[in-house]
């Protein structure tokens, strides 16, 4: 196990908490607190965690306030609109006027819900969604944690949420949910392989599961050397997540608000609470995979690059939202197992050969291989596209024929009634 | 887990049919009459096995106001504000027609400017919901972004309805015999304004929606609809054109000065979703030229036809019908006499296009009854009465 005391974070609040002659904290140049008298060192090694943890949950409640504000701004923006702008300056206390709202509604239960399920199914949702934090990196020296099999847990934990969604289904009883939770089970299998498969050429580049091994990796930063795993792992991550064009688990046209829909008050805040912090963690990991991470340039700290990199992903994710209309579910099927299984084949096993040629790239050997992997990537973008894209010639439809009647058309007689 | 109370069968007309696979059997599910896609009061009835829809029973009536009845008391000039009530989205389209009915009964003609101040009107009337269509059917398929722009576009023919009539929605501007009173002198310049404004609407969400990929795989070959039987069931507007029949009320049985005009029909070719979209766009487009071409047919005049103040018709009956933006609207009066009519029956092309519905959705996903439904493109107010 990596040592905690990598974590400048970590260090800091240990020593500030810690008796003055503990042997970790002497001489490490953060020394400066003694608040607790010495033989206390196991109080301060709990009482830092529990801080760090708690600074963290409030920091991602806060971070969730911030993105619903953001993404209603941004959608208004792209939906030629001003987007909340009344309550604080440019509408910033908005989302926390949302939250009172939703504290305050009336908690209704079906009568033919599962009570314990029904209450359980929003706190499972929020759990995965928080764990991811664990291990994210938010900057040099700033993590709670570094695991050496950071990904396989984040993989691991992201595809729990759905057990949340199914017990509300069933708990809730609701018709529409049931087709909710198909739809989420449904996606969860075909798109945790594409997404799994696509992070294992970030793996062998960096040889390391840890995010920070990961990001201290990347001399360039991963995209641009596997675009085509990119691709595939921010496509299969926002199917992951439920957004759109693959938000079908929620289509509000098509089955309400899918698992949600018997949900009101605070039960239904934890579930929107979870949505948007599951969103912000996945571009954090994103961010630390193949953005870079926390790498800028100075005198901006690394933590502001890391958290910019993050809101530019988020940015994206919205911006696809305004944008896109959302696929139906067997064409999502079709997508992830005829598409984006076959690109992350494509994208491992180009990612094989390149590094048989160089084993440990330099920085200019990944360049060299960035630009392999970018024609493979728009080729194979290119040509799936064709194969499997839409088999429809719009020119040949919808054709105007000016001043034309039945009677000189070829089109079918209208029907001529009797009498009269 | 408590049982679950509901019965599988809730009331329903759907009888249930055991599926083949041993042990199971069909869902049933409630859409409406509240639910966000079904664009008002409707309610269907769906036997669903997995996702995949085996049989559909929509449930009509939760609108009903008994209008046809309400125009049995009422004057023919009052009967013009339950006709804007009819298809609350087109409502200068739906007061032509009963107009034109009541002046082809007392055989009276409107001053050419009248006629085509109620041809510009009925044609923005057009666009404006077209305009809601291209919105609200993008939301069905989960685009929200088209609505915003279109409504954008809809709020400024709304700005020049209110300058003409009064009124943004229920006008009441139409009048036996011509129109309430002459336009503004500024309409014109507005009016060519305008246009250029929703040609450049029309074209954006063209650009948003046409060509994306998403777009065509979510409505190319989904709810396809042939001539043949489109003409069986009744079907009219753009969702009978998309099959490919040219049948335009507005060709076929010119009305007002509309044979003056030179303008084309959209038709469609394979008459799925995507076609019955497309040819709306252009059917838009054309409007735009339509409006055009009757400004600069304009010219000074009466709006008025001299004619007594309370209309009195012959005893006698007529049809009459128009092209509406959601297919041909069709008025049939009986009258004795009188002030009021004895009889008047709607012939709502939103009610006749929705009986193609069942057809259209069996055998397609849930998802994909959404989108057929959004291209029928109902107004229950007109469906109901």
């Amino acid at each position: 196990m990596p040592d905690p005391f990598d974590s400048i974070l970590y260090q800091y609040v240990y020593c500030t908490l810690s008796s003055t002659d503990d042997v970790a904290c002497v001489g490490s140049g953060l020394f400066g607190g003694g608040l607790l008298p010495g033989g206390l060192e196991w109080l301060a090694y709990v009482l830092t965690a529990v801080t760090i943890v708690a600074v963290l949950i409030n920091a991602i409640l806060g971070g969730v306030l911030m993105m619903i504000w953001g993404e209603r701004r941004l959608l208004g923006r792209f939906q030629g609109r001003t987007g909340p702008n009344r309550w604080g300056p440019f509408g910033l206390l908005t989302p926390i006027a949302d939250a009172v709202k939703t504290m305050f509604k009336e908690d209704v239960m079906p009568t033919v819900s599962d009570r314990l399920v029904f209450t359980a199914a929003p706190i499972l949702m929020l759990f995965p969604a928080l764990l991811i934090y664990a291990v994210l990196p938010f900057g040099a020296g700033t993590w709670l944690a570094d695991i050496n099999v950071a990904l396989l847990f984040i993989i691991a934990i992201g595809g729990a949420n759905v057990l949340a969604i199914v017990a509300a289904a069933l708990g809730s009883g609701n018709r529409y949910a049931m087709f909710s939770a198909m739809r989420s089970v449904a996606m969860l299998i075909s798109y945790e392989i594409p997404l799994v498969i696509s992070l294992i050429g970030v793996l062998m580049l960096s040889g390391s599961l840890s995010l920070v091994a990961i990001v201290n990796a990347q001399t360039l930063p991963f995209f641009i050397v596997q675009p085509l795993g990119f691709f595939v792992f921010l496509v299969a991550s926002m199917a992951e997540l439920n957004r759109t064009p693959f938000d079908v688990a929620e289509a509000e046209s098509e089955i309400v608000a899918g698992y949600m829909t018997d949900y009101s008050s605070m039960k239904f805040g934890l579930f929107f609470l979870s949505e948007f912090a599951a969103t912000i963690a996945t571009s954090g990991v994103i961010t630390a995979v193949f953005l870079g991470g926390w790498h800028g340039f100075d005198p901006i700290p690394s933590q502001i690059w890391f958290i910019g990199k993050m809101v530019a992903v988020l940015a994206v994710i919205v911006w696809i939202r305004a944008s896109w209309p959302r696929l139906r579910i067997d064409q999502i099927m079709n997508f992830a197992w005829k598409a984006l299984f076959e690109l992350t084949l494509i994208n491992l096993v180009v990612s094989g050969i390149l590094l048989l040629i160089w084993p440990s790239p330099s920085t200019t050997e990944l360049w060299y291989m960035a630009g392999i992997n970018w024609v493979v990537f728009l080729a194979s973008i290119y040509i799936f596209g064709k194969v499997l894209g839409p088999k429809h010639d719009p020119v040949k439809a919808g054709n105007i024929q000016p001043d034309v009647t039945l009677s000189d058309s070829d089109a079918p007689a209208l029907p001529t009634g009797g009498g009269d | 887990m408590t049982e679950n109370a509901a019965p599988t069968n809730m009331g329903s007309t759907i009888t249930q049919v055991p599926n083949p696979e041993p042990g199971t059997v069909d869902m049933m599910v409630n859409m409406g009459p509240q639910h966000p896609a079904t664009h008002g009061v409707f309610r269907m009835e769906l036997r669903v096995d997995g996702e995949q829809i085996q049989d559909l029973v929509p449930h009509i009536g939760y609108l009903h106001r008994g209008s046809e009845k309400l125009c049995e008391h009422e004057l023919y000039s009052q009967i013009i504000t339950l006709f804007d009530r009819l298809d609350y989205v087109s409502n200068f389209n739906n007061e032509l027609v009963i107009v034109s009915a009541v002046e082809k009964l007392m055989d009276v003609a409107p001053p050419p400017r009248a006629e085509l101040i109620r041809i510009i009107m009925c044609e923005f009337n057009r666009i404006a919901s077209h305009l809601l269509f291209y919105g609200t059917f993008a939301i069905d398929m989960g685009a929200i972004t088209p609505l915003l722009y279109n409504f954008r576009d809809r709020e400024k023919i709304q700005a020049l309805f209110e300058s003409v009539s009064g009124a943004r929605m229920m006008h009441n501007y139409f009048r036996v015999g011509g129109v309430k009173e002459d336009v503004a002198d500024d309409f014109e310049s507005r009016s060519l304004a305008l246009c250029n404004e929703l040609e450049y609407g029309i074209d954006e969400t063209d650009r948003l929606l046409t060509e994306n990929e998403i777009f065509l795989e979510r409505t190319s070959g989904i709810g396809v609809i042939s001539g043949e039987d489109a003409l069986d069931w009744g079907l009219s507007g753009p969702v009978l054109r998309a099959s490919g029949v040219p049948y335009d009320v507005r060709v076929e049985e010119p009305y007002s000065r509309y044979d003056e005009l030179d303008f084309g029909i959209p038709v469609g070719s394979a008459g799925d979703c995507w076609d019955r979209f497309y040819v709306r766009i252009l059917e838009a487009r054309e409007s735009v030229s339509i409006i055009r071409q009757a400004i600069a047919l304009m010219e000074p005049g009466d709006t008025m036809a001299q004619i007594r103040r309370i209309a009195r018709p012959p005893a006698g009956e007529v049809y009459a019908h128009c092209e509406n933006p959601r297919g041909d609207l069709g008025v049939y009066i009986v009258s004795e006499g009188g002030d009021r009519p004895y009889r008047l029956k709607v012939r709502p092309p939103s009610f006749c296009n929705l009986q193609a519905l069942r057809d259209l959705t069996v055998g397609h996903y849930i998802a994909d009854a959404v989108v057929i439904l959004g291209t029928l493109d109902i107004v229950l107010g007109e469906v109901d009465r």
